[in-house]
């Protein structure tokens, strides 16, 4: 049987302590929206700081790829039994459209396959409805073990789950 | 200073201050850049507000593909006949290593120049060249 899911009370505060944890986050005023089993919303403020193209005040696209990896990187926690420490792998950026300036840019990520040694995400990142996209994601993280307080625990191995 | 005259200086110069300097979020993670012959090498001092994983320390992922997103704008910026700025397509990253909170360099490579995509590879490392922390792929839209 696959591990269990936390509860959606548990993976908002194992959200939230995950993004506050992030110094650049903090730079850019990165905030939870939601957070459950079914995935993550993170809100990304306008801010003059990250504006890529100051004629027009539409944000940068590396700002874009800071949210989406972000992003990707916490609905990890909405999919594993357990917080476990991902790095991304890859990260794949499509921009559909460019952002309006001066108003928040959404991401609405899922976790939606996990397997021995990877969690695999894709997500949008929205401004107005998650149906009209700005740009979509798909990530790839590593999983590394179980993060416990003071040393990191490696997965024990179980016969019936797949290898990848 | 408009574009076109920044990219001018740029190339007489060798210097990318003042190409930065019209990019806000260029400016806030720190990114400079200079022509090194006919080469453009980026790089990214490291900052505190840059990081991704305090335990490590490690530069965060965003930031390193953000700065290696506009080391491959700038790069096109300069080696184009009539500058303009690129508006992305997409972007793809591998991440090989983790960024330690040091010196990260960035150098590009223009594979294709149509009339209407570009296509631009970069390369980042910070301890060797051959050594890269992330590599990347841009498609430009001219």
């Amino acid at each position: 049987m696959a591990d269990s899911k936390p509860d959606n009370k548990t993976i908002l505060i194992m959200a939230r302590q995950f993004l506050l944890a992030i110094p650049h986050c903090k730079t850019l005023g990165m905030s939870i929206v939601s957070a459950d089993q079914s995935g993550i919303t993170i809100e990304l403020p306008w801010s003059e700081q990250i504006v890529g193209n100051r004629d027009t005040g539409v944000i940068h696209s590396g700002v874009v790829t800071t949210l989406m990896d972000t992003s990707c990187g916490i609905s990890t926690v909405t999919a594993l039994p357990a917080p476990e420490a991902c790095p991304t792998l890859d990260l794949r950026i499509d921009h559909m459209t460019t952002p309006e300036p001066e108003k928040s840019l959404f991401a609405t990520v899922e976790a939606y396959r996990v397997t021995r040694n990877i969690v695999f995400t894709r997500g949008t990142a929205w401004q107005d409805s998650p149906d009209q996209p700005i740009a979509h994601a798909v990530g790839t993280f590593m999983r590394l073990g179980t993060l416990l307080p003071g040393k990191m625990v490696g997965k024990k191995k179980k016969d019936n789950q797949h290898e990848s | 200073m408009s574009l076109e005259n920044a990219v001018k200086q740029a190339r007489e110069t060798g210097q990318l201050d003042q190409l930065i300097d019209n990019i806000p979020y260029a400016k806030l993670i720190g990114v400079k850049g200079q022509l090194v012959g006919d080469e453009a090498l980026f790089l990214l001092p490291p900052q505190d507000a840059n990081i991704g994983n305090p335990v490590l320390p490690a530069i965060h992922g965003g930031v390193i593909g953000g700065f290696m997103e506009t080391a491959a704008a700038l790069h096109l910026l300069l080696f184009m006949n009539q500058p303009k700025i690129p508006a992305i397509i997409d972007f793809s990253i591998d991440y090989l290593r983790s960024g330690q909170l040091r010196d990260t360099f960035a150098e590009c490579q223009l594979h294709r120049q149509g009339r209407r995509v570009a296509n631009v590879s970069v390369t980042a490392w910070q301890s060797h060249r051959d050594v890269p922390i992330a590599t990347g792929r841009v498609h430009f839209r001219l």
